[in-house]
């Protein structure tokens, strides 16, 4: 579904290098996650993937279904069926959650030639999803992440994939910030979309998440590259040693 | 008879037929048909001053953002009345509607003047036996001080028409004032006169444009207790100028707020004097303004003067503008916060979002306190969209244009938020958003 091939990418106003020859395929229906010290490259890589400005790719290619995304804006990228769960949700006043995400899953439905959804059939919707991630009906009506907890934006953000059920999902550090019964929640969520033809990239510094979401591969990323994969073991052994002897290994 | 000399200036948007004869006061006042009716001694008096005073010229500190010249001009630049008058606003709310053609009263068009707890009478038809005939042009006259406000006397003196309103009740539903436009160079004035009594509660709601030029005066009396809503939504579909004052007297335990929607027209200003004179008293006054000088150059300026002369007081300004395409927004406000007049509590907060580089937002806030124990802050930024948030808005979908709208009506939200009513409120947001979603920006 998600093929990365030696991509390259450099911030556009410096000359700095983040990614550096990035390689990474996840077929349809796979759960992959993704550890690394901090400052290793996760959050660019999900960036350019959902085409945040700010990068330019000197090198490589990311393909969604055999579709480049490189070429793409964010918003086709997201109707192509590309979301990012973000690792800080942004906070946007004077803008309903509703509104907001009603027009997102209207304009996706336009762009993909579907027929939108009416306002009822929306509202039963999101109120079951939210129900089911313990976001309240008050917390629907606020503000776009205005005076939500750090756990409450994650809950949000989940929400959201919910809503727009992309085909790939990518989380960004989404466990941090959340305690263990919110965890669990979102765990449980993120379990309920889990399909054969929907697959899941999930950034994280903790195993305790894939306990509760069981990926089928575990990459370490340093330095801008996939460094190695492995199984779910590989989780545990970063775990219990940390990266030191991981990363001198590959070098 | 003063001799102004109009000077040319660079900063504002140049306006054909703009006067040269140093006499430019003359040349104005012989284009105005004087006298017009009604309340005859306000109007000499008026005229009076005017003539003290003269007309604004280009070394006036008052008017050192604005080009008056357009105001000045003896005529009105003619335009052609646009096909699109303004569409319906608050057609779903209950409301008495009074419509106004360049800036007279038109009956036939209207509602019966005829609202419970509310007498109505028009300027034109006015004698000195009417209850207003006493506040015609006072509050004006008295919003004179510190700094000369020559239009809106020369509205005084020169008015078409207007509403004399005065509330001693609580009506059941708003007053609705229609503006429509009829002819190329009508140079409208209009003047109303709003006095709330002890107690009573009037929302006024204001739509539309008059004239190809319009000058226009609200003064409004609030005795003690009295509430007073004000909610305008002003959008040209045409490079049309425009001068507006509110002048506010605000007693004890009385409650002023205005908001006013601004969408585009070339050089439009608007001023209020507000005097807060009684104890335990609120004012608030918020604008939004969407300016585009792509089609015409876009000049608009807000001038507010909020004077605190009582105790345990409140004022609240909220402004925002939306510039784009080399549109320029000005803001001049000022607090002064009385000896005596302790506990107040004044804000004033005045932002520009700018949709490109060239675009421009000049501010000068001001805080004037001879009280000591007072609480005033005063703010005021200079803005682009936000990256970080449309690109979030994006990634889930939302196209780029409508993510910009969100981004706007979230710049905006602070200001909409000011006014009170949430039927009001939601028309208002409606039509904002179908403005911008028309406008929308690349
Ligand atoms: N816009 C930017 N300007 C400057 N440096 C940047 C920018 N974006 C990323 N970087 C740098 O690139 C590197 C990778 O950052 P990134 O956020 O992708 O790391 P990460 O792996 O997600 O880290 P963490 O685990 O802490 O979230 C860091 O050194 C960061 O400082
Ligand atoms: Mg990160």
């Amino acid at each position: 579904m998600l093929k990365i091939d030696n991509l390259h990418v450099k911030l556009e106003e410096e000359d700095k290098q983040i990614l550096k020859g990035l390689s990474l395929e996840i077929p349809a229906g796979q759960v992959h996650a993704i550890m690394g010290p901090n400052g290793s490259g996760k959050s660019t890589l999900s960036y350019v993937l959902s085409g945040r400005d700010g990068y330019e790719v000197t090198e490589g290619s990311a393909t969604l279904d055999g579709q480049s995304l490189l070429d793409m804006e964010p918003e086709q990228r997201a109707s192509a069926g590309l979301f990012l769960a973000f690792q800080y949700p942004v906070e946007i006043p004077g803008v309903g959650n509703m509104t907001f995400l009603r027009t997102a899953v209207n304009a996706q439905r336009k762009a993909r030639g579907e027929a939108e959804l009416s306002s009822g059939d929306f509202l039963k919707l999101v109120r079951a999803k939210a129900a089911e991630l313990q976001i309240s009906p008050e917390m629907l009506k606020r503000p776009v992440n205005v005076g939500f907890s750090g756990g409450e934006k994650k809950r949000n953000e989940i929400l959201q994939m919910a809503m727009l059920e992309p085909r790939m999902c990518i989380m960004d550090e989404t466990d941090s910030g959340l305690d263990v019964d919110a965890m669990r929640l979102v765990s449980d969520g993120v379990n309920a979309l889990r399909s054969p033809d929907r697959s899941f990239l999930v950034i994280t510094h903790y195993q305790r998440l894939l306990n509760h979401i069981q990926p089928d591969v575990v990459h370490i990323m340093a330095n801008g590259r996939i460094v190695k994969s492995g199984g779910p073991e590989l989780a545990l052994q970063v775990e219990e040693e940390g990266y030191g002897d991981l990363l001198a290994e590959a070098g | 008879m003063a001799d102004i000399a109009v000077q040319t200036k660079g900063q504002t948007p140049s306006v054909e037929g703009a006067t040269k004869p140093a006499n430019a006061l003359d040349a104005r006042l012989s284009a105005l048909s004087l006298p017009q009716g009604g309340f005859a001694l306000a109007r000499r008096d008026a005229l009076s001053r005017l003539q003290d005073m003269g007309l604004p010229g280009s070394r006036d500190e008052y008017w050192r953002y604005t080009d008056p010249r357009p105001f000045n001009a003896p005529e009105a630049t003619a335009l052609p009345v646009p096909q699109e008058q303004a569409t319906p606003l608050f057609e779903t709310l209950d409301r008495l509607t009074l419509v106004f053609v360049d800036g007279v009263f038109d009956e036939a068009a209207s509602d019966d003047l005829a609202l419970e707890g509310v007498e109505i009478t028009t300027l034109a038809k006015a004698d000195e036996a009417n209850w207003a005939a006493d506040l015609y042009g006072r509050l004006e006259a008295a919003g004179q001080n510190p700094v000369r406000r020559p239009f809106a006397t020369l509205n005084t003196a020169a008015a078409q028409d207007g509403l004399l309103i005065r509330v001693t009740g609580k009506p059941s539903k708003p007053i609705h004032v229609v503006h429509r436009r009829a002819s190329d160079n009508a140079d409208a004035i209009w003047h109303h006169v709003i006095r709330v009594e002890a107690g009573a509660e009037l929302t006024l709601l204001e739509t539309g444009m008059s004239g190809a030029r319009s000058n226009s005066v609200i003064e409004v009396d609030l005795a003690e207790g009295a509430a007073f809503h004000h909610v305008a939504s002003k959008r040209a579909v045409d490079s049309r100028v425009g001068i507006g004052h509110i002048f506010a007297r605000v007693a004890a335990k009385a409650q002023f707020k205005s908001f006013t929607l601004s969408v585009n027209g070339t050089v439009m200003r608007n001023e209020a004097v507000i005097d807060i004179a009684g104890d335990d008293a609120v004012a608030h006054i918020a604008a939004a303004v969407l300016g585009d000088g792509g089609k015409a150059p876009f000049h608009q300026d807000d001038t507010v003067f909020i004077t605190h002369g009582a105790e345990r007081c409140e004022s609240r300004q909220v402004f925002k503008k939306v510039l784009k395409n080399g549109a320029q927004g000005v803001f001049q406000g000022k607090i002064l916060v009385k000896p005596g007049a302790q506990k107040t509590d004044g804000y004033q907060i005045s932002q520009a979002l700018l949709l490109d580089e060239r675009s421009q937002f000049l501010a000068k806030p001001e805080l004037e306190i001879y009280a000591d124990d007072v609480k005033c802050s005063h703010g005021s930024t200079t803005g682009a969209i936000d990256d970080e948030a449309l690109f979030y808005l994006r990634s889930r979908g939302v196209p780029r244009e409508r993510a910009i709208v969100f981004l706007v009506l979230s710049f905006l939200a602070d200001a909409l938020a000011e006014i009170e009513d949430e039927a009001i409120r939601d028309c208002i947001y409606e039509r904002l958003d179908v403005w911008l979603t028309l406008n929308a920006v690349q």
